[in-house]
């Protein structure tokens, strides 16, 4: 059989690194069932038999944290064979908080005493053997880092695990509180596993209200059980929550000074205290803080010359996905004899291949992003991103840390969503991940440029009003949203480690970059590629005349296309007859036909707007691109000229060379200009901007959420808070500008102004338990 | 009655009592403030809140409100 075993320690205690050596390549990541915790797994180099169980980081087993109660529920649940328990050797005693907690697990257990070098470094001396002797279990040497003692880590656990030898341990809880949890325990006996006696003991007599709802006692128990808590807490005059971690602290605080030696005189200021005192300095904090996120930014998002992300990304989607795999595939599937215009080459060129294109696209400037987060992680500035934007970002119920998934959502949702993975708590993570896509990404840059150009005389405003609108729909859902009983109770207490700064590992960040990018490719994929296939099927398929088929073929065939049914359709799709395509009469033009009323109060109840913003969910760029095979423009009809001569252009073989459409559709803007008035194409940008993101961002929220539920209302928050904006921008935006009268539409809107006014300022639901993320596991817990 | 808050930066003091309860009370003691803990502040944030303080040998950032819970001599 195998052996399973757990590995368990603070955060920063260098848990991933050990794992990493540990396992090598064979890991399994996912998440947690049910939470967006991530959860990894693998087996141990050179033992097939053994399983490695990465637990999250966690400074205590105590019911308030996600993490925690995940880490807890594996240990009794699961019951691992034996645990390792990493422990930071340069801050002993708060490590050594989450070993006594541990120890009360009765499992076998092996301390990995890490950073051992930093440790030497230092000039600090920890006495190991004495260290094991008064914790009654080995503690082995380690630098996780340098690979150095980690093979003997898992061999003594794998020993620990063959033997089940618990050894010797302390017993912490002393005098009057120890009294009380040997008479919980008599009385418990039989009742509980065995195993677990002392751990539901000491759980009892904290009231750990998740661990007492697994006992499931009777109230006469329990009536019992809390009379000799009452007891000994009135004769220690504390809480019994309190008493336990104080008796804690005092047991390591005894061991520390007996076997710990610092070689650094209190207040001596180490490298690390010195960089952190420029870094998150009163007045120099800000401004560093502005360069690195400016400097994230410009690598990853921007349009310079340093901007590895964009360069590779714009290279991924225009040479690889634009040319080299659509020419491999063409001359593969002419091999095959498989000719443009059947139904399997559309299926795997504009189907499959733009699909898989669509993905990918993103993933070279996704990891670049992740590299530098990576390492601002892996250095500790990470957590001094927090401790200096807590006090901005918490007046909205967001982290501090949200600053960076919005930031980077300007360039690309995307990213942004998976960035908020450094987020913490899962409240804030949800909340983050459901509003960082509100910002304008740089595919949506298109749509503010045809809007702009088509019916505003390109005015920069509009471009301004767009983050502005991105900005303080964050902003507004943050403040409306924290309201809600799923995101409600206090928030997690913001008591936060901020680590010593040290020099980032290679290895580490490569590793961590690359998991993650992967895990967007596995996760997302699907989600897009199937997304993908389904717009391109309802786009290209449809009936011309009675005849099901692919639009552009059935076109071709003069039989079909008779004058009468090209009338017709135009009647129907609302077009003059001149400007007819195929694409009328596809499955998808019907769709946005039947759709098209939904949008009516929004001032752009016209199809062709409805079927751009539906292809807009395959990637933002595709609405102008739909407009512009909607109002019909049409690359083989119009030949390009030369700008400077104005003369038609004719490639190397005398055949003419067909314009293409600009990014933001310049040739299209007088035909699009008709179909709109000045505040319906506003709704319109306002609604493409703010609604459901496209589907490669879905993907990306369905991964973070981990849950179909939250990802479902994530979307439909969106795509609400959009119709909402929309609906006031177009009814009571046009009364103000006298674009048209007031009336009911009007009435509505100002309606909907005060329901959010309302949203804004009441007062929100009250928690009483204050972890109210933590629900989904309750059914597990501990 | 002073609290943590209420200490100034450079200043080293000593926890008397927690105040509150819940989990902001556990994660505190979780983190190693309890009776007797010597505690070192050693900065605000740039903006005033949250602050630093130096405990047991590390870094640790509480926001002020919940420094105020904290009554230290």
């Amino acid at each position: 059989m195998d052996i399973k075993i757990a590995l368990a320690g603070n955060p920063n205690s260098g848990k991933t690194t050990l794992f990493n050596d540990l396992t090598g390549s064979r890991q399994y990541v996912g998440n947690w069932p049910g939470v967006t915790v991530e959860k990894k797994e693998g087996r141990l180099k050179g033992h097939d038999d053994v399983i490695i169980q990465d637990l999250p980081g966690i400074y205590s087993l105590s019911p308030y944290t996600l993490e925690e109660v995940v880490s807890r529920t594996y240990l009794v649940n699961e019951k691992p064979d034996a645990i390792i328990n990493i422990v930071d050797g340069t801050n002993i005693e708060r490590n050594l908080y989450l070993t006594t907690q541990l120890m009360e697990l009765n499992i076998p257990m092996v301390i990995a005493l890490n950073m051992i070098d930093l440790v030497r470094k230092n000039g600090d001396r920890v006495d190991t053997k004495a260290l094991s002797e008064k914790l009654g279990v080995e503690v082995v040497e380690l630098s996780a880092l340098k690979g150095e003692g980690s093979k003997d880590v898992a061999e003594k656990a794998i020993a620990a695990a063959k033997s089940g030898n618990l050894g010797n341990r302390p017993n912490i809880l002393s005098g009057e509180a120890g009294e009380a949890v040997k008479a919980i325990e008599e009385i418990l006996k039989g009742k509980v596993d065995d195993k677990f006696l002392t751990w539901n003991a000491i759980k009892l007599f904290e009231r750990d209200s998740k661990a007492v709802k697994a006992m499931k006692l009777d109230a006469v128990t329990r009536a019992e059980v809390e009379s000799l808590i009452e007891k000994c807490e009135k004769a220690l005059d504390d809480d019994s929550e309190s008493i336990v971690t104080n008796l804690r602290y005092n047991e390591i605080t005894g061991i520390t000074a007996e076997t710990v030696k610092k070689g650094r005189a209190k207040g001596e200021l180490s490298i690390s205290d010195k960089i952190d005192r420029i870094v998150t300095n009163r007045v120099l904090g800000l401004p560093i803080f502005a360069v690195i996120m400016f400097l994230i930014y410009a690598i990853a998002m921007g349009g310079w010359s340093i901007s590895i992300g964009t360069a590779a990304t714009d290279f991924t989607n225009d040479v690889i996905f634009g040319e080299w795999v659509p020419g491999l595939f063409d001359s593969i599937l002419g091999a095959l004899s498989i000719t443009e215009g059947s139904v399997l080459y559309g299926l795997i060129q504009d189907g499959i291949v733009a699909g898989v294109g669509a993905v990918l696209g993103f993933v070279p400037q996704m990891l670049v992003l992740f590299l530098l987060l990576s390492i601002l992680e892996d250095i500790g500035y990470m957590s001094r991103v927090a401790f200096v934007m807590d006090r901005i970002f918490r007046q909205f119920g967001l982290s501090g840390k949200s600053f960076i998934p919005c930031l980077v959502a300007t360039g690309c949702g995307v990213p942004g969503v998976m960035a908020s993975r450094t987020i913490e708590n899962e409240r804030d993570r949800r909340m983050t991940v459901m509003t960082t896509t509100f910002m304008p990404c740089g595919a949506k840059l298109p749509i503010i440029g045809l809007i702009a150009g088509a019916i505003f005389g390109g005015s920069p405003l509009v471009a301004a009003s767009a983050y502005f609108i991105g900005i303080g729909s964050i902003i507004l859902s943050g403040i409306i949203l924290k309201k809600f009983k799923a995101f409600a109770g206090q928030p997690a207490p913001f008591v936060m480690e901020l680590p010593a700064y040290h020099i980032p590992s290679l290895t580490g960040v490569l590793r961590a970059t690359w998991e993650r990018g992967w895990s967007f490719i596995k996760r997302a994929g699907s989600v897009i590629v199937i997304s993908s296939i389904i717009i391109w099927f309802l786009s290209s398929f449809g009936t011309v005349n009675g005849q099901f088929g692919m639009v552009d073929n059935l076109f071709e065939d003069e039989n079909l296309v008779t004058e009468e049914y090209v009338a017709d359709l135009a009647d129907r799709m609302d077009v003059p007859v001149e400007d007819v395509t195929p694409m009328d009469a596809s499955l998808l033009a019907g769709v946005g036909n039947t759709v098209a009323p939904v949008f009516k109060p929004l001032g752009f109840g016209n199809w062709k707007p409805t079927v751009a913003t539906v292809t807009g969910l395959v990637a933002k760029e595709e609405v102008v691109g739909t407009f512009g095979v909607l109002y019909n423009f049409d690359g083989h009809a119009e030949q390009a000229v030369d700008e400077e001569t104005g003369e038609l252009l004719f490639d190397e073989n005398g055949e003419p060379v067909m314009a293409e459409l600009s990014e933001e559709g310049d040739e299209i803007w007088d035909r699009v200009a008709k179909d709109f008035t000045p505040m319906s194409a506003l709704a319109f940008m306002v609604f493409n901007l703010l609604c459901a993101p496209c589907f490669a961002a879905i993907g990306a929220i369905k991964r973070e959420m981990n849950n179909a539920k939250w990802t479902w209302a994530a979307i439909g928050y969106m795509t609400v808070w959009a119709y909402v904006l929309a609906f006031i921008t177009y009814n009571v935006g046009g009364v103000i500008t006298g674009e048209h009268g007031f009336g009911l539409g009007a009435i509505v809107g100002i309606a909907l102004i005060a329901g959010i006014i309302y949203l804004l300022v009441r007062k929100g639901y009250q928690a009483d338990d204050s972890v109210q993320s933590l629900t989904s596991v309750n059914a597990n817990a501990a | 009655m002073k609290t943590l808050k209420d200490t100034a930066v450079g200043e080293t003091v000593k926890v008397v009592k927690l105040h509150g309860e819940g989990p902001v009370k556990r994660r505190i003691m979780d983190m190693g403030i309890t009776k007797g803990t010597e505690v070192y502040v050693r900065k605000l944030a740039p903006l005033g809140d949250p602050m630093e303080l130096n405990v047991r040998g590390y870094e640790l950032s509480v926001r002020n409100a919940d420094a105020a819970l904290i009554e230290v001599e």
